[in-house]
């Protein structure tokens, strides 16, 4: 079995440092990249699947600027196969209309069972570049998955979908789009062993050429969407710190909902 | 602004989703914004009369789509195919829709099947001189962004608790509409349901939300933070930590990798505030925090916080929430 994992470098969730450019893109200088953190569950339902049919690879997809291969070293040293990353300078400030264009161009490209994508990423966190990709690529998507069980011999995967009142179970034959999220379970860390075979492994890259795509119609140029502005958020008001013994202590609490009118 | 459209979603009983009269509120007030306030909504579904006739209670006029298709498909990619094939007929500018697992998966194939732009998880939207310019906390909410849309035209995502939903003065027409040619996406069979083990109030558009972390330690704790919730008549959150513990399910997790709430009030039970947790909690209106340690992150972005032991505050708390509702 092929599964293909989507997986996105992000700024560091924990690092605070993200501001945009003057063109409002993110300034990646200042940022250091992660693996997106929903991807990374999906990476290791991808990785425990191939493990326990014993065959198969885990082939990671990205697109992302040149200097992309470095996360994507740590997802491969999570145990991935190989990586594909797509990558060209007219991509930068793409939106999610053409991004979604050049991520389905390149997944076609690539032969497969099972497609995987965290739900949504810690940037921008849209959660619409997934099912986009299944509607341009004619993939049926299953979204939202808190477990994902393929039935090789049948060719069909099941998935139990999380929503407001439990679980849809969704059946799909394969190939199929599955965006998946933490429920899946806890990613592994990658071992030294895992790191030191990573160095090695392939990442072929791939441009807008390659793909057939015009370089006009993504990036910047060729965006739906602009930003036309970004600060810092509000700073909140000074917080009341309440020493008091449990009682009087309530006693503040009460006191500060009832002024907000919450209770 | 003219030809503004917003999307009702239907929830599992057939009604609309209350996210959806949010949207439609805030849809209404942008129409108004040098326009005719004209808005039209569309409800797509097997059994679409219900919803859309509340849906008319917010707008000018409801587009009810019958298609038996999403009693027992997913219905995000059915909804797509059928919302764009109105949007190719009518060319409205805008389609608002909601910013929840439902409303993201249909975003995603309208703006694929379409070639729209989205403008997404907005928190607020206000017209601008071309078309809809919609406010975005993004990067865990280090940075709050302002975006258009190329030529004013295309889709946008709205979080929950953005505005108050208000019914419109007047309610609309209701227009049932079938659109019989045959889906050409795959559409995928819900070939089970799994009702959830505790039947938890919901978070995503929950107006007060009482939630633990680590500092609850254990099972019986969430039993005083059920209690609260109770109480103020919220909802139950908890942090990564409770969730990995086993403590509540991962449907309640609040943050990075779990839901992004806006709520009212927001009570923190032995929550230290980490990033991963205040990036899906730091819009709360009001937030009050009770925590044993003084230098607990969470202790720079309450508005209050309680420096003592969770279990003895929250149970005084309790006792005079419960005498005052008697």
């Amino acid at each position: 079995m092929r599964i293909v994992v989507l997986t996105k470098p992000v700024p560091d969730p924990a690092s605070g440092g993200e501001r945009l450019g003057a063109d409002g893109t993110l300034d990646r200088a200042n940022s250091p990249a992660v693996v997106n953190g929903n991807d990374e569950y999906v990476l290791e339902r991808a990785l425990k699947l191939i493990e326990a049919a014993g065959e198969g690879e885990v082939i990671l997809l990205s697109m992302a600027p040149a200097s992309a291969p470095e996360t994507m070293r740590k997802a491969l040293a999570m145990g991935a196969t190989r990586g594909v990353l797509v990558t060209d300078p007219a991509i930068a400030g793409s939106c999610t209309v053409a991004t979604t264009r050049i991520l389905a161009a390149a997944l076609k490209t690539i032969e497969f069972d099972l497609a995987f994508a965290g739900v949504d990423t810690s940037d921008g966190g849209a959660g619409v570049v997934a099912p986009g990709i299944a509607a341009l690529a004619g993939l049926p998507f299953l979204s939202y998955a808190a477990t994902i069980d393929p039935d090789p011999a049948a060719r069909t995967v099941r998935v139990q979908r999380i929503t407001a009142t439990g679980y849809d179970v969704l059946e799909a034959p394969m190939p199929a789009l599955i965006s998946g999220t933490q429920a899946l379970g806890e990613p592994r860390y990658p071992s030294l062993k895992g790191i030191m075979a990573a160095r090695n492994k392939e990442i072929t890259t791939v441009t807008l050429a390659d793909l057939g795509i015009d370089p006009a119609t993504v990036g910047l140029a060729g965006a739906t969407t602009r930003v036309v502005g970004s600060e810092p958020p509000p700073p909140r008001g000074a917080t009341r710190v309440v020493r008091e013994a449990p009682d009087e202590a309530a006693d503040q609490i009460v006191a500060l909902l009832a002024e907000r009118r919450l209770i | 602004m003219a030809g503004i459209w917003v999307h009702g979603e239907l929830t599992a009983d057939g009604s609309l989703a209350k996210l959806s009269t949010e949207v439609a509120t805030l849809a209404r007030a942008l129409a108004s914004e040098g326009g005719d306030g004209a808005v039209t909504g569309v409800v797509v579904g097997a059994d679409p009369t219900a919803a859309a006739t509340e849906l008319a209670g917010y707008v000018t006029s409801v587009i009810a789509v019958t298609e038996p298709a999403t009693a027992d498909h997913a219905a995000g990619t059915i909804v797509a195919e059928r919302l764009a094939a109105l949007i190719d007929e009518h060319d409205p500018d805008v389609i608002l829709l909601g910013a929840g697992p439902e409303g993201r998966d249909l975003a995603g194939a309208l703006s694929a099947l379409t070639g729209r732009g989205v403008l997404a998880n907005a928190v607020a939207v206000r017209g601008g001189d071309d078309g809809p310019v919609a406010t975005h906390s993004v990067f865990g909410g280090t940075l709050v962004t302002e975006s258009a849309l190329t030529a004013g035209r295309g889709i946008v995502t709205v979080r929950p608790n953005t505005v108050t939903a208000e019914p419109a003065a007047q309610p609309g027409s209701v227009e049932a509409a079938t659109v019989d040619s045959p889906l050409a996406q795959p559409q995928v069979p819900i070939v089970d349901h799994i009702a959830a083990e505790s039947a938890a109030a919901s978070i995503d558009d929950a107006r007060i939300i009482v939630a633990g972390g680590r500092g609850v330690g254990g099972p019986e704790g969430f039993a005083l933070v059920n209690d609260l919730a109770e109480a103020l008549g919220g909802a139950v959150g908890a942090t990564r930590a409770a969730v990995d513990s086993g403590w509540i399910p991962y449907s309640q997790q609040i943050g990075q990798t779990g839901k992004i709430v806006k709520p009212q009030l927001y009570l923190a039970l032995g929550i230290s505030g980490a990033i991963q947790h205040k990036v899906g909690m730091q819009t709360a209106s009001t937030i009050i925090a009770v925590n044993r340690d003084p230098d607990a992150p969470i202790a720079d972005f309450a508005d209050m916080i309680v420096i003592g032991d969770l279990v003895e505050v929250g149970a005084a708390l309790l006792a005079r929430l419960r005498a005052r509702t008697g």
